[in-house]
C-alpha cells in the first residue's frame, strides 16, 4: 500500500546531494546537477531527506487518493 | 533498497585536513588547492553535473563527518536569509571580488611593486603570521604570494563551513558555497541548452517529482 505522504523538492534546491545519501529507498536523485527529483512511486514519506536538507527545501505532501 | 555500500571516494574527507596540514608546514602546497577549484568546474562543463559535490567533494564529506557522524552540529534549520538567493549570489560576488584582489596582490608582488607578505589572512581581515611555512624557494616570490593568498581563502572558507556546520545543519555551507553555486549555474545552462533532450531522456520520470524539478530548475 502506498504511503500517505511523499517528499517534494522546492525551488531553492542547491543540488548538494545530501538528501540522496540518506534516503533508504533511493527515491531521490540529483537530476543533471540542477536539482533533486523524487520518485514519488518509491518514496514512503519518511522525511529523512527533509531532515538532512541544508536548504530546507524539501516538504512532505499528502498524497491525493486516486481510485 | 539502496545499500550503504562503502566506496573509495567516501574517504575523500581526509583530503581537507591533509591539505590544511601541508600548508601549515609549507605554504607552496596551497597550489594543490587549484585542483579543488578547477575539477568541479571541469566536471560540470563536460557534462558530469554535480558529481563533484555529490560524490568527490572532500569538504562536503568533512562537514558531513563532523556534523553528522561526530554529531558536532546542532542540526538546526539554516536561517532563511542564509538560504536566500540574494545571500547565495551575493556571497559568490563577494568571493570573486576577494579572489581577484588576491590575484592583484600576486601581480604586484610579481611586478616588484610590493613585498611578499608571509602571512595568512583570516576572514579577509585578520593577518595571521605564517612565516614558518615559507622557506625561500627557487620559485619567484609571486608563486609564494599566490600560495599565501589561496591558502587564506581555503582556510577561511573551511572555517566558515565549520562554524555554520556547528550552528545549523552539517552541510549548511553547501547552500552558499561558491563552487556549488557555480557548478549548479553551469548545469542549469547546459540543461537549458538541452532541454528537449533532457525532457525526452527523463520523460518517464515526469510523475516522479517533475513539478518540483520544473520549479527548481528555472
Ligand atoms: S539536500 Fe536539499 S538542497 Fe541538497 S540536493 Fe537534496 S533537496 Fe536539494
Ligand atoms: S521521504 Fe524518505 S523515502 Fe521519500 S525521498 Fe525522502 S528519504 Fe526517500
Ligand atoms: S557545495 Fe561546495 S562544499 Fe558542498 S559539496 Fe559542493 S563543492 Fe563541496
Amino acid at each position: 500500500m502506498a504511503s500517505k505522504r511523499y517528499a517534494q523538492v522546492g525551488e531553492h534546491c542547491v543540488a548538494c546531494g545530501c538528501c540522496v545519501k540518506v534516503c533508504p529507498l533511493g527515491a531521490i536523485q540529483v537530476w543533471k546537477g540542477v536539482a533533486a527529483r523524487v520518485d514519488t512511486d518509491r518514496c514512503v514519506g519518511c522525511g529523512k531527506c527533509a531532515g538532512e536538507c541544508p536548504a530546507g527545501t524539501i516538504s512532505l505532501k499528502a498524497r491525493v487518493e486516486t481510485v | 533498497m539502496k545499500g550503504n555500500k562503502k566506496h573509495w571516494y567516501d574517504c575523500l574527507w581526509i583530503v581537507t585536513p591533509i591539505y590544511l596540514g601541508l600548508g601549515f608546514f609549507n605554504i607552496l602546497f596551497a597550489w594543490l588547492g587549484m585542483i579543488f577549484f578547477c575539477l568541479p568546474l571541469l566536471i560540470s562543463i563536460f557534462g558530469g553535473g554535480k558529481l563533484y559535490c555529490n560524490r568527490y567533494c572532500d569538504r562536503g564529506q568533512f562537514l558531513s563527518l563532523l556534523g553528522g557522524r561526530l554529531k558536532l552540529s546542532r542540526n538546526r534549520p539554516t536561517p532563511r536569509w542564509m538560504r536566500s538567493q540574494a545571500f547565495r549570489y551575493g556571497f559568490l560576488v563577494f568571493f570573486f571580488l576577494m579572489f581577484f584582489q588576491m590575484l592583484w596582490t600576486t601581480y604586484l608582488v610579481g611586478a616588484g611593486a610590493r613585498d611578499l607578505g608571509e602571512f595568512v589572512k583570516l576572514f579577509w581581515m585578520f593577518r595571521l603570521p605564517w612565516h614558518w611555512a615559507y622557506h625561500g624557494t627557487i620559485f619567484a616570490p609571486w608563486v609564494a604570494q599566490f600560495a599565501f593568498g589561496f591558502y587564506s581563502i581555503m582556510l577561511t572558507s573551511t572555517l566558515i563551513g565549520v562554524i555554520v556546520m556547528v550552528l545549523f545543519k552539517p552541510r549548511t555551507w553547501c547552500v552558499f558555497c561558491p563552487m556549488g553555486t557555480m557548478t549548479q549555474l553551469i548545469c542549469r545552462l547546459r540543461v537549458g541548452k538541452h532541454t528537449e533532450e533532457g525532457e525526452k531522456a527523463h520523460g518517464g520520470e515526469g510523475k516522479a517529482g517533475g513539478g518540483a524539478f520544473e520549479a527548481a530548475g528555472q
